[in-house]
């Protein structure tokens, strides 16, 4: 099983140390993806599942290539497309028959005909690319999958957003533009600077060499990825604040951003507070991920700090 | 995984979807979770859901690793839900995906009595949400609202293209290949049912909507922008 250990904090200095260690804890999702030469036939199929578009065919080589500065180690390609395993020399053939009498090769286009991915060793930093792009890939610092956040789809068992406060969910990168961590830790700069809290549980906080200051490790700043998300937590009163701060710092990234904004319900299961706040701020609420409170500890050690809190 | 929260579309546009999720909270009740989350998918198949799922294995329709020549003519479109029940072996998020509110509503009733101590959301418009919720004699617990796309929103490709590639919120079925099987469609190339089934391979953790796909497939076909 692929698993993704974002490094803790005490890992971002750039010594020996941290590095080792850093590379100790995504070693084990240590494959990128290649094209192999030798059995790409250049039908294009890849160029098209790309989520970043980084795949083209060299006109030099006649093969598929992969823009190595683009791939964010997604394994879109790997994972998502159907392999077949067709004998490259005869299928090259046949197209070139069929591209002299302009017959039309209509090949399946979510399929590889000659199961030209395949994987190769990965280094740090470039592992952090497919730590935040492979959404097969949980993220150790969370153990979830995907961009490793639980965010309030877990509130009723974590209570990580109490009444009257509002956790934020502040995405880049979405969809399919990728994101640069250095442009990430820009907007963490600016957040930590106005004193939000950033959650703990979240890969990119992981990241982080200081939290005071949302700097990230300076050896993944180079490095792109699929999506991130930065998460924070602040009162309600400051929801137009942070609003406004994340607007100011998006027009200085070249990315898209995802706000996502959650909230506790009251009593009566209404929020009667967040969305007035965000409709007068011009947003239209079109859609919401709905929480509808059926969890609860189960875990012993889980039940008994629970009992103990409570006592 | 906001996975689902993003789904580019007006309110409108969600009335064929309605995905239920379930997601342990690590430390705090996933020890037991795998034979909860198994439970919670096998009990959506009697209402019929269009999808199923798990993040870390995928949806009822996967990519196939060994394909041969003669399987283009016979390739199975059919979802395998057994298979991702079955291959639920870790803790993680399992989502049902229904293509009507009523189905939504009965599932959620019937997870609300199973009681199976999981965190269970419903991401589908607001007022759908709140609907389900009101049939099945719940109080929402929390909200988390999507603001949509900002920023540098010139990057990204048109409403059509959005609609599909952002049912897979973890970026896995791509602009391109969602523009390529709209085309493709318009062209007469392939029927809207084939080419949603190109597409939803490449959704990794199942919450693609076929239905609503194949419906967005439709409009886009006979769109002249």
């Amino acid at each position: 099983m692929l698993r993704l250990r974002a490094e803790p904090r005490h890992a971002g200095s750039t010594s020996s140390d941290g590095l080792v260690l850093a590379q100790r804890a995504y070693g084990k999702i240590n494959t990128l993806v290649t094209i192999n030469p030798k059995k790409c036939v250049a039908c294009g199929n890849c160029t098209y599942v790309c989520p970043m578009g980084a795949i083209y065919i060299d006109p030099e080589i006649k093969r598929a290539r992969i823009n190595r500065d683009e791939c964010v180690e997604c394994y879109a390609c790997y994972n998502g497309m159907s392999q077949e395993h067709l004998n490259p020399a005869m299928v090259r053939t046949i197209r070139r028959v069929f591209q002299m009498i302009r017959v039309r090769f209509d090949p399946e286009p979510d399929v590889c005909p000659t199961a030209a991915f395949e994987p190769d060793e990965l280094t740090w930093p470039r592992i952090v690319r497919r730590a935040f792009s492979d959404p097969r890939v949980p993220h150790e610092s969370t153990g979830v999958e995907g961009r490793g956040t639980e965010e309030v789809k877990t509130n009723d068992v974590s209570g990580r957003v109490q009444v009257g406060e509002v956790g934020f969910t502040i995405e880049f990168g979405r969809p399919g533009v990728g994101v640069w961590m250095r442009d990430i830790e820009e907007m963490c700069r600016a957040l930590a600077q106005a004193g939000v809290s950033f959650e703990k549980r979240n890969p990119v906080t992981s990241l982080m060499t200081d939290s005071r200051t949302g700097a990230l490790r300076e050896d993944v700043l180079n490095e792109k990825v699929l999506s991130a998300i930065v998460e924070i937590k602040t009162t309600i009163d400051r929801t137009e604040e942070i609003i406004r701060l994340v607007w100011e710092v998006e027009k200085r990234l070249d990315t898209v951003i995802a706000i996502g904004v959650g909230t506790r319900c009251d009593n009566d299961g209404e929020d009667r507070v967040v969305a007035p706040i965000l409709e007068r701020l011009g947003y239209r609420l079109e859609r919401a991920k709905t929480n509808i409170g059926l969890g609860r500890m189960s875990n012993p050690q889980a039940v008994r700090r629970e009992e103990t809190v409570n006592r | 995984m906001t996975n689902t929260l993003h789904r580019f579309g007006d309110a409108a546009s969600f009335r064929d979807d309605f995905v239920v999720f379930a997601i342990p909270s690590r430390g705090n009740n996933d020890a037991d979770s795998v034979p909860k989350l198994q439970q919670f998918l096998r009990m959506a198949v009697p209402f019929r859901p269009v999808n199923l799922g798990d993040a870390r294995h995928g949806g009822a329709l996967r990519p196939s690793r060994s394909m041969n020549p003669t399987s283009h003519w016979n390739r199975d479109a059919r979802p395998d839900f057994e298979a991702v029940i079955t291959g639920l072996s870790t803790p993680t998020t399992a989502a049902a995906v229904f293509d009507n509110r009523a189905a939504a509503e009965d599932f959620v009733k019937a997870v609300r009595a199973a009681d199976l101590g999981l965190s269970v959301n419903i991401s589908t418009s607001i007022d759908g949400a709140e609907q389900c919720c009101d049939a099945a004699g719940i109080c929402r617990h929390s909200v988390g609202y999507s603001l949509g796309f900002e920023g540098k929103t010139e990057h990204l490709p048109n409403a059509d293209v959005l609609k599909i590639s952002t049912m897979c919120g973890h970026g896995m079925v791509s602009a391109s290949l969602s523009k390529k099987m709209i085309d493709w469609v318009k062209e007469g190339r392939r029927t809207p049912e084939q080419a949603v089934t190109y597409l939803q391979r490449f959704c990794s953790c199942g919450v693609f909507n076929p239905v609503r796909a194949k419906r967005l497939l439709e409009e886009a076909r006979t769109r002249t922008k």
